[in-house]
């Protein structure tokens, strides 16, 4: 049995106050009124204030004004940037609770596809896998009441909840079938539920196939995990349409769910590899060898190069067609988002394919994580610029809210999952592949 | 590789009561036998198509394209339809060899060889269209970027179409060596078992002087695993290009960034359907149901159904995304799909490729073998109608309402279409019977861990290396010693029959009692029959056979030339001896 170290657990809580007050001080220094704002942007970036009067081609500013002609008076403008500079403490927050929780959607769904394909090699890992998904509970429920504050109008993150948007919009009213605040919330409630009830049912059979003596636990398991694929399919398709692509709600791409799919499955590969190689470190997981290793590095490379693929399709795509109102979302991360945009390519793709190239390099624990922590904030940055462009505009930094809002859910998603791993042997007994896991030897 | 050892629960992947031998036996019987009638029927229908659209390509050429169907605002249509459909099937062959080479994916082994080899026939069908829609196809060198005389005439690197160029070529490469290396052992099989020196020669050449040596083994398994490691972006990269055909348009109903992965979620759905057309009659046909077994149709099935679904779930996404996207024309061209004059086509793909793999979540379905080639023509039809689909429906409603029409086929875009099919099965009837269909080097690596076979003697606890001979005779000794003096005497005592005994021995029924000659392999109830006449009772005998007494044996016998030795009766019967 595996426990936690007070280390870890203490290093996680203080991650956690340290985020949380981190994220209070965003939430309290953004500016309570208009002019505060002027006055924070005439601070913040003297020179190329002029500058923004040229933004019409802005998606946020285009939702709002889409009738009238692509010029924003001086005092639409000011008002345009208090909003977005209110919405920065939240986009921040939502990034970062969707990340965390999105890492363990990724490894739900690795561990169902393991299960579903009868893999030999990876029952030894499927406790670390079981450790990581059980974030999907605390990380599902954050999410979804940032998104029922967002319908509160808490927050501006999503412009097709203000009434007063749609009311001047005919594309958004066209949208009204679909996105409205209460089939939104229906939607994300049943996904919430069919991945959590996925989870924790799995993990139940998972420990009762220990002390069995038949194998109908594990069949039953390989029977739920096929079906539930059928539903991850369906639903974090529409997840991501919902959750990320409607902050732009002109906007659409029908790879999108897709593509946020890769970036999902490639983060919870990378926790797997991450935490089996620590809880390694420290004496556990005796029967995990360097080959296992070496497969999960494989997936982190393997899928690193499966997202740029997609990255790239959906990109290339809308840049050669250069239709107005799609490629207006990658002009607005060309212009404001050049190096988080740009450099998110190269840390998802260029680091991982050159670092995990060498087959050798895959089976250096030290080199994985160093990899992997690269591949990680990629993926944060991935999501960034998802979220971040439609919501904070110009504004966007990488200053105290957002720091804040990786520290206080990384604090929670490490505490979780590590007190999930806690809570069960490390080693599945009588899976039936448990025997060809070990002898596993690439 | 990974290690011998599988969990109990796994089927057997090679199953009878399978030696190494055996393998050797099974895979080089259609190459080394003759072809049957069936065979010559249904090579005959193909040629005759193939002629069909020989004559309908030369008609084409000579006349001008104007004698297809198209029209000004369908511009494309079955000749694209064709050039995609033909080069989606191909993906299945690359997606097995490579992607499931490195999955580690012991099944591949039985159905590789096919399945690569349908890969390369359908490329050089797909490759058809494109140089017989240029019109003038002995300028068909223009689409590569070579340095000319024509002035400043360069290829546009700005056209998909050109991508495609590249892609296609270095697929059909990349496949072609790919296969010829794993080639290389078996067809040195085929030369080391043939019996004429002209087949000795043909064989030899094709293997390269393979000689079988460990460090022919180690490059064979490094260049297997470097192709693998080259071929899987190809999977996706080929009909990825494909898709950008469209995509990097701004036609209503093509450009939709869902297309790559989308096409190549497709192109190895209906690659996989024409794998399961192929094998199941070819497993038939040349009997290899040992080793393409139902659990092989069955996890063929599996992914049928999984990139079936893939396919269903990007169906659904684009029809969700034209409405959401409140782009008019975006909405009325999948309106159009669905309800518009096409609406036949539309349906008939949804059914083919979307409803029917659905049946594959049943068990007793996708192992019935009749249900699982019923669906894969099912599926292979409804891929075609995907392409056209895509291709015709947004073709014929433009955005000037005065152009719009429908496409009709003439008899020469059907004759062409129906050409390429004849070609493609003309190939594929020659490769049955002259290549080792299945290869069998890989089959014999898993073996150990895969056979039944081997299975069985390890859960007994048995030695692996028991052979199944001596097994046998310990089982049922008795039966057969009983028969034995009831065999006759030796009657047919000419010249060669005797010299033959002066070097095997004689057999003296009245002291000895006679072998079941039938247990080495090659060996049947008639040619045991044979040899007794001869005088030719005991293993001992046949033990003594060298080059020599083969050919007498042979000249004797008149059956079967050179099978004795090929079987090494003399080595099996030294075992059996013992």
């Amino acid at each position: 049995m595996y426990t936690v170290s007070n280390r870890l657990k203490m290093g996680a809580i203080i991650m956690m106050v340290v985020g949380a007050l981190l994220t209070a001080y965003g939430f309290f220094s953004a500016p309570s009124t208009i002019e505060a704002a002027k006055e924070m942007v005439a601070a913040h970036d003297d020179g190329h204030g002029s500058g923004h009067a040229e933004e019409a081609a802005h998606p946020m500013a285009a939702d709002n004004h889409e009738t009238e002609a692509h010029t924003m008076t001086e005092a639409e403008h000011d008002e345009h940037v208090f909003h977005q500079l209110r919405n920065k403490p939240w986009a921040a927050l939502y990034v970062a609770a969707f990340f965390f929780f999105m890492i363990s959607l990724g490894a739900l769904a690795f561990y169902a596809i393991q299960r579903a394909a009868q893999a030999g090699w990876s029952p030894l890992l499927f406790r670390v896998m079981e450790g990581i998904t059980s974030y999907i509970v605390p990380g599902g429920i954050i999410v979804f009441i940032i998104l029922l504050l967002s319908v509160m109008h808490m927050n501006h993150l999503f412009v097709w909840m203000d009434p007063d948007v749609v009311a001047h919009d005919p594309i958004l009213q066209g949208k009204k079938g679909y996105l409205n605040t209460t089939f939104f919330l229906i939607r994300a409630l049943i996904f919430l539920a069919g991945w959590i009830g996925y989870r924790e049912y799995s993990r139940k059979l998972s420990l009762a196939q220990d002390e069995s003596d038949d194998n109908s636990n594990f069949k039953l398991n390989f029977r739920i995990s096929a079906a539930f694929l059928v539903f991850y399919l369906i639903s974090e398709s529409i997840m991501s349409w919902d959750w990320i692509m409607s902050v732009d709600p002109h906007w659409f791409s029908t790879l999108f769910g897709w593509y946020v799919f890769a970036s999902m499955f490639v983060s919870g590969i990378t926790v797997i590899a991450m935490v089996t190689i620590y809880l390694k470190s420290k004496g556990h997981l005796k029967d995990v060898n360097d080959s296992h290793i070496h497969d999960l590095a494989k997936f982190m490379f393997g899928i690193s190069i499966f997202w740029t693929y997609l990255w790239f399709s959906q990109f290339m795509l809308i840049w050669y067609a250069n239709i107005p109102e799609e490629v207006t979302y990658y002009v607005t991360r060309i212009q404001d988002y050049n190096l988080p945009f740009f450099g998110m390519v190269a840390m998802n793709f260029l680091f991982p394919v050159l670092l995990l190239m060498n087959s050798d390099y895959k089976r250096i624990n030290w080199f994985v994580i160093m990899a992997g922590i690269v591949i990680l904030a990629g993926h944060y940055m991935d999501i960034y610029n998802m979220i971040i462009p439609s919501t904070v505009g110009t504004q966007w930094s990488i200053g105290i809210p957002e720091i804040g809002a990786i520290l206080l859910f990384a604090g929670l998603f490490i505490f979780w999952i590590f007190r999930a791993l806690g809570s069960a042997p490390l080693q599945p007994k009588r899976n039936p592949f448990i025997e060809e896991s070990k002898h596993f030897h690439y | 590789m990974a290690s011998h050892y599988e969990a109990p629960i796994r089927k057997p992947l090679v199953t009878g009561d399978k030696g190494y031998h055996d393998v050797t036996v099974d895979i080089a019987a259609p190459v080394e036998g003759r072809a049957n009638k069936q065979w010559w029927i249904v090579f005959s229908i193909a040629l005759a198509a193939f002629l069909w659209g020989i004559g309908c390509i030369i008609y084409t050429i000579s006349t001008g394209i104007g004698t297809w169907g198209l029209n000004k605002t369908v511009n494309w249509a079955w000749d694209i339809t064709n050039f995609v459909w033909w080069v989606g099937i191909g993906h299945a062959g690359t997606l097995i060899s490579a992607v499931l080479l490195l999955f580690r994916q012991k099944w591949r082994m039985a159905i590789n060889r096919s399945a690569e080899a349908m890969t390369i026939f359908s490329v050089i069908q797909a490759g058809l269209f494109p140089i017989i829609h240029m019109g003038r196809p002995w300028l068909a060198y223009w689409v590569l970027p070579i340095p000319n005389q024509f002035g400043s005439l360069w290829v546009n690197f700005n056209s998909p179409l050109l991508w495609d160029v590249f892609a296609i070529s270095t697929y059909l490469s990349v496949s072609l060596v790919f296969w010829w290396t794993g080639l290389l052992p078996d067809f040195a099989m085929l030369r080391d078992r043939a019996v004429l020196p002209f087949q000795k020669k043909i064989y030899g050449l094709l293997s390269f002087g393979w000689s079988g040596r460990a460090k022919d083994w180690q490059r064979f398994e490094e260049v297997s695993l470097v192709l693998a490691g080259l071929a899987t972006p190809l999977v996706l990269s080929v009909h990825t290009i494909v898709s950008f055909d469209f995509a990097t348009s701004v036609i209503p109903g093509w450009h939709t960034t869902i297309f790559p992965p989308y096409f190549v979620a497709g192109a190895i759905f209906s690659g996989f359907a024409m794998v399961n057309t192929l094998l199941i009659i070819m497993r038939k046909v040349c009997h290899l149901e040992d080793y393409i077994t139902v659990q092989h149709i069955e996890l063929m099935n599996i992914v049928i159904m999984i990139t079936g679904s893939i396919v269903g779930c990007a169906y659904i996404t684009e029809l969700f995304m034209a409405w959401y996207s409140g782009v008019e024309y975006e909405q009325y061209a999948f309106l159009n799909r669905a309800t518009g004059p096409y609406w036949w086509a539309y349906w008939a793909m949804m059914t083919c490729n979307v409803f029917s793999p659905q049946f594959m979540w049943f068990k007793k379905l996708r192992t019935s073998i009749m249900f699982s080639f019923a669906i894969s023509i099912v599926v292979n039809i409804g891929m075609w109608f995907e392409r056209f689909v895509i291709i015709v429906t947004s073709l014929h409603r433009d955005y000037l309402p005065s152009s719009w029409t429908m496409f009709s086929p003439t008899f020469v875009d059907i004759g062409i279409f129906l050409g390429t099919i004849g070609f493609f099965f003309v190939l594929f009837l020659l490769y049955a019977r002259t290549f080792p269909v299945i290869a069998q080097a890989e089959v014999k690596s898993i073996l150990k861990s895969s056979g039944e076979r081997y299975k069985k003697l390890r859960d007994a606890g048995q030695p692996l290396y028991n052979i199944k001979g001596k097994a046998k005779v310990a089982a049922a000794p008795k039966a057969e010693k009983v028969v034995a003096p009831k065999k006759a005497a030796p009657k047919k005592d000419d010249g060669g029959a005797s010299a033959l005994l002066s070097s095997l021995g004689t057999f003296d029924s009245s002291k000895d009692t006679a072998d079941d000659l039938k247990l080495v392999k090659g060996i049947g109830p008639k040619m045991e029959q044979t040899l007794n006449e001869i005088g030719i009772f005991k293993f001992a005998q046949v033990s003594k056979m060298t080059g020599k007494e083969y050919d007498l044996l042979d000249s004797l016998t008149g059956a079967f030339p050179g099978r004795a030795q090929r079987d090494d009766w003399a080595g099996q019967a030294k075992k059996l001896n013992k």
